[in-house]
């Protein structure tokens, strides 16, 4: 407390003085300084809210003549209600951050606007095509970009290296393959005497987001689920149920993971506490990770049947029509100054995030970052094997749908084919009207 | 009454009366009527539907489970809570040393914010690490996937709703037992009247007005308080533990599907509305008074 007591006064004194002068100063700046909203989810645990009004900081800073009021929104579902919900009172928001999947959702509603009908010098265009493109899948409809990446993941395997080594497994390499994860999880899955298990060897979690994680399966598996246009699902593929079959053969014939749903909130801890030896997650939870394991542990790519494969995931930032020219300027402004290389890299490195662009990989910060922990680039890695996340017309009822099949399916209580068949026929019924 | 009380009244009245007709009365009359349209599309105003949105209401699966879901969530937890919080109010009435302490260990679920409940609930029911199967285990027995068990997963949502709810009702059952006459306890002691006698002849009797006061309350609890499923189970697996109003919830803000979440609440209202005149026309004549 004292040690910090000098800084507080210090910061006491500068907002004093901040006040004075901005009371001063007050008629002569407002009438210039353009004000933004900007509401923001977070999906992972892990402080940071701190990460990213200390980003807006460094913005503010560099642009005293622009305001920025940055609103921690909860989840993703409680971001996309508040930012519209704003935008049908009177006060809304100028930009904000949401999931990358509610585009076909957003422009449904007319919310938003496209960011090359924005960008004007060619320093600007050049920077609309500096990120990854699988990252820019979610962000695209009809050639125009809606969304442009921030908070952005792939599902990667995290894997305690204690345990396989307990097992006599190589902790250097990981299950490439269905197969290998099988016989992985097989030789991890300790039982003791009556049968009661102490170590899983997978868990992917199967509350939350359920369809994000199957989409990693059926790619896997050589499938996609939907078309990129969001009119159309692939739920009855004879691949993509063969990979809901694996999903819940690894719980009821291989035995590897618990049978039932597996929670998304709860599966960090688990990992953390040595309960399962494998777990499938966001590369956002990575930095968390890193800080709370007390075992030995290294994350890989997903394992492969016919290919490699992850859909991508997370948030975009989107600027909503409902702003004036000098707003919409000043988000982009915003927007530009978060995904540049060095914001994106102190990103990638508090969260575990992606850094969004090849640029921001090449910052001094994040390479010797890499360098030093080869996990952090793993996510990166994956991305030429990566696919889109699932995104339709209706997404959240579409979306509920799969994720309803899936739990049916783990919990026992269709069979694959029935319940995808029936998810699929129901789709087709949404999505009809809008090919 | 003559003229100038009559104003009067009226006028004490109009602050609650412009409230309510805002906030309660208004809203719900534009939900019923948002229920015979569909939704605006692209800047096409919405148009009369008719009685489409309640054909979908009636083929919809996942509407008939989940009024099933909350029929039975309502069923189990409104008599427990309120047979517990009675229990628990007449142990605490009596004079037993530390009382205080152990009225505010009962109250305390009350206090405390659901969300921020159902975030420790979550990890009391995770199977692995969780409280519950630890404790099971000790005992030699084998745990459950609480939440991700469509068998389980609404039972522990009730377990977790009646913790909350019982020390809440107990404190109206307190506030009542304080108010009884003790001269009607003395009467029964010169009778020689049993235990049970008293509590069936008198206790009993006289707490009905706030049985039925708690009894309303509960009802309408079981079909509002879905704070607990953002958390917990998110309405899964595969609907197993959706509740009315959290099915309302994603229609209206997962699927912006604002006509169908109006049907929706159009039906809840007059659920609860019939509930409402069950108790208070039919229970209420049978209620005694003092």
């Amino acid at each position: 407390m004292l040690r910090k007591l000098p800084r507080r006064l210090s910061q006491v004194g500068r907002v004093l003085a901040a006040t004075v002068a901005a009371v001063g100063l007050s008629t002569a700046v407002q009438a210039q300084k353009t004000e933004l909203t900007m509401y923001y989810p977070v999906a992972v645990g892990g402080p940071l809210t701190k990460v990213v009004d200390g980003l807006i900081e460094g913005f503010e800073q560099k642009n005293p003549d622009i305001d920025v009021s940055a609103i921690y929104a909860g989840n993703y579902n409680d971001a996309r209600v508040k930012a519209l919900a704003a935008l049908k009172s009177g006060k809304p928001a100028q930009l904000s951050v949401m999931f990358s999947i509610d585009v076909h959702e957003l422009m449904g509603q007319d919310a938003i606007v496209a960011f090359d009908d924005l960008v004007k010098t060619p320093e600007e265009k050049q920077w609309l095509s500096s990120f990854y493109p699988t990252l820019m899948q979610n962000g695209k409809v009809n050639g125009k970009t809606y969304g442009i990446p921030f908070q952005r993941s792939t599902i990667v395997m995290y894997y305690n290296k204690d345990a396989f080594r307990a097992a006599g497994l190589d902790p250097e390499t990981p299950p490439k393959s269905w197969d290998e994860l099988v016989a992985a999880g097989k030789k991890l899955t300790k039982r003791d005497a009556s049968g009661k298990v102490s170590q899983w060897g997978a868990m992917i979690p199967s509350t939350g987001y359920p369809y994000w994680m199957f989409g990693a399966l059926t790619k896997q598996n050589g499938e996609v689920l939907m078309s990129q246009d969001g009119t159309k699902t692939f739920f009855d593929k004879p691949g993509v149920v063969e990979a809901l079959s694996f999903w819940k053969d690894l719980g009821s014939k291989h035995q590897i993971m618990p049978e039932g749903t597996v929670e998304w909130g709860t599966l960090r801890q688990n990992f953390l506490e040595g309960k399962t030896a494998m777990m499938w997650h966001s590369t956002g939870n990575l930095t968390a990770v890193k800080k709370n394991a007390k075992f030995d542990f290294g994350v890989a790519m997903l394992p492969a049947q016919k290919e490699f494969g992850s859909p991508t995931g997370g948030g975009n930032f989107y600027i909503f029509k409902k702003s004036s020219d000098a707003e919409k300027q000043a988000a982009m402004r915003l927007i530009k100054y978060m995904t540049a290389p060095e914001q994106a890299a102190s990103w990638s490195k508090a969260t575990g995030y992606m850094g969004v662009s090849e640029d921001a990989y090449k910052t001094a910060s994040l390479y010797d970052y890499v360098q030093k922990f080869p996990a952090a680039a793993v996510a990166r890695d994956q991305l030429k094997y990566a696919t889109a996340e699932l995104s339709t017309h209706q997404a959240g009822r579409v979306r509920k749908l799969l994720d309803d099949a899936i739990q049916a399916v783990l919990t026992g209580e269709k069979d694959a084919q029935a319940a995808l068949s029936s998810a699929q026929s129901q789709a087709d019924r949404i999505l009809k009207r809008y090919r | 009454m003559n003229k100038t009380q009559q104003l009067h009244a009226w006028l004490l009245l109009l602050p609650a009366l412009v409230m309510l007709a805002a906030f309660t009365h208004i809203p719900a009359v534009q939900t019923l009527l948002h229920s015979f349209y569909d939704n605006p599309r692209g800047g096409n105003p919405a148009s009369f539907v008719g009685m489409e949105n309640f054909q979908y209401l009636y083929e919809d699966e996942v509407f008939w489970q989940v009024l099933w879901n909350n029929a039975w969530y309502a069923i189990v937890t409104v008599p427990v809570s309120i047979v517990l919080a009675l229990v628990m109010a007449l142990w605490v009435n009596a004079r037993l040393p530390g009382r205080g302490i152990v009225r505010l260990a009962y109250f305390t679920p009350t206090v405390l914010p659901m969300i921020a409940v159902a975030n420790i609930w979550l990890f009391f029911y995770t199977p692995e690490i969780g409280l519950f199967n630890n404790v099971l285990n000790m005992f030699g027995f084998d745990g459950q996937n609480w939440l991700g068990d469509p068998d389980f997963a609404l039972p522990s949502l009730m377990v977790m709703t009646i913790w909350k709810e019982a020390g809440f009702f107990m404190i109206f059952y307190l506030a009542a037992l304080q108010g009884l006459d003790n001269s009607l306890y003395e009467a029964a002691a010169i009778e020689n009247a049993s235990r049970w006698q008293v509590f069936r002849r008198i206790t009993w009797p006289l707490l009905m007005p706030t049985t039925l006061f708690i009894l309303i309350n509960a009802l309408i609890n079981a079909f509002k308080l879905v704070d607990h499923l953002f958390i917990l189970t998110k309405g899964g697996p595969n609907n197993a533990s959706n509740l009315l109003l959290y099915y309302i919830y994603e229609n209206a803000f997962s699927f912006f599907d604002s006509a169908y979440a109006a049907t929706l609440t159009s039906v809840m209202l007059i659920i609860l509305a019939l509930l409402a005149w069950v108790q208070f026309g039919i229970l209420d004549k049978r209620v005694h008074y003092r």
